[in-house]
């Protein structure tokens, strides 16, 4: 499947996404870059589901995530169709204030410790993980480091 | 499946409550309450002194062991990060540390030196605290590369110990981004040359000002 036949398959099933939403997105339309498709995020599970069996999209390339400050978090996950050659970005806004979304881990299993890192980072509770805690720092960390309100100069006694 | 709430926050676990330099300081110079092995040696040393010419049988058996320990400091192969391949060209053939008589030993329970090399994180600082802990005294610790002495280009990073001298007492500093070989080595040989002014009742000699 190429990328224009995933552009047309999404905008029959999914009317509401925004695919190539901005002019960095629409960047590589002619080049075979990613499809960058955001999605509300009712529908997040069920769009992933749409991606990995009819798109074809079924290696799970990384999950991350955007801390736009008033605008709340962006999740950011990246699905490839290794097939084809066809990449899938699928974003999502979790809304101002918000920080739960669905997990994707019963979709793809390389989905667990990309949210756990997501999670340590960013403090987003994926709804549905099978172990969500802590991966990257200590089970004692206070906080979550990459969110935007997080001083890099907070005290963690007695190392700084 | 049931959602896990947030981790619990356990207060930080406290290894040393050292508030500042001058306590590393004083721990680097004194031996610890009840050591019955250095009483002991300095009720014998008295007894040595109380002779005359005894301060001779001293000072030679002073010299005499600092020499056995400096021509046998074992470094525990311990690297951290990209310092690490700077030390391991040190103790290979070209830059030959064996002919210091040093031999990267796999084990801190032999081992008398503990080269730092590398960013250590708050996550790792435990682990270097209880290896260091497993080593036998008299043990020196080398603080090698930026990371380790300050914290290094990541000093404003939030994960990063600034400085490997608020976890263990640190001997000799070796600056570098990361120190060429011939740093590291300069750095033992004036780790040395410390170790030759190594007292006998376990107090350890000032900071060399041979320092170039």
């Amino acid at each position: 499947m190429t990328g224009e036949q995933a552009r047309a398959a999404i905008a029959e099933r999914y009317p509401a996404a925004t695919v190539d939403a901005s002019a960095l997105e629409r960047r590589s339309l002619g080049e075979g870059g990613p499809v960058t498709v955001t999605v509300p995020v009712d529908s997040w599970v069920e769009f992933a589901h749409f991606a990995k069996t009819t798109l074809g999209c079924r290696f799970f390339s990384f999950l991350s995530a955007v801390d736009w400050k008033d605008e709340g978090l962006e999740v950011v996950v990246k699905v490839d169709n290794v097939d084809t050659g066809l990449s899938l970005l699928m974003k999502t806004r979790l809304g101002p204030g918000v920080s739960a979304c669905p997990s994707l881990t019963m979709l793809y299993r390389g989905a667990d410790w990309m949210e756990r890192e997501c999670y340590d980072m960013f403090g987003i509770r994926f709804d549905g993980h099978p172990d969500l805690r802590r991966i990257l720092l200590g089970d004692d960390w206070v906080g979550h480091p990459l969110l935007k309100s997080y001083a890099v100069d907070t005290p963690h006694p007695p190392y700084r | 499946m049931a959602i896990k709430g947030p981790v619990p926050q356990i207060p930080v676990p406290v290894w040393r409550n050292f508030k500042d330099l001058q306590e590393w300081e004083t721990l680097h110079q004194t031996r610890p309450e009840g050591d019955k092995h250095s009483a002991l040696f300095e009720r014998v040393t008295e007894g040595i002194h109380g002779f005359p010419g005894g301060f001779l049988l001293t000072t030679a058996a002073d010299a005499f062991f600092n020499w056995a320990r400096k021509s046998s400091v074992w470094p525990v192969t311990f690297g951290l990060a990209c310092c690490a391949i700077e030390m391991m060209a040190t103790f290979a053939s070209r830059f030959d540390v064996e002919r210091l008589g040093m031999v990267p030993w796999a084990s801190p329970r032999h081992s008398d030196l503990m080269i730092v090399s590398g960013t250590v994180t708050i996550k790792m600082a435990p682990m270097l605290t209880r290896i260091y802990d497993q080593m036998p005294d008299p043990k020196w610790a080398v603080s090698m590369g930026s990371c380790a002495n300050s914290g290094g280009p990541f000093r404003h990073g939030y994960h990063v110990v600034k400085g490997v001298d608020r976890v263990i007492p640190v001997d000799v500093y070796v600056p570098g981004c990361p120190p060429p070989p011939e740093s590291l080595l300069n750095g033992l040989l004036l780790l040395q040359d410390q170790i030759s002014h190594f007292r006998r009742t376990g107090r350890r000699a000032t900071p060399n000002p041979k320092v170039d």
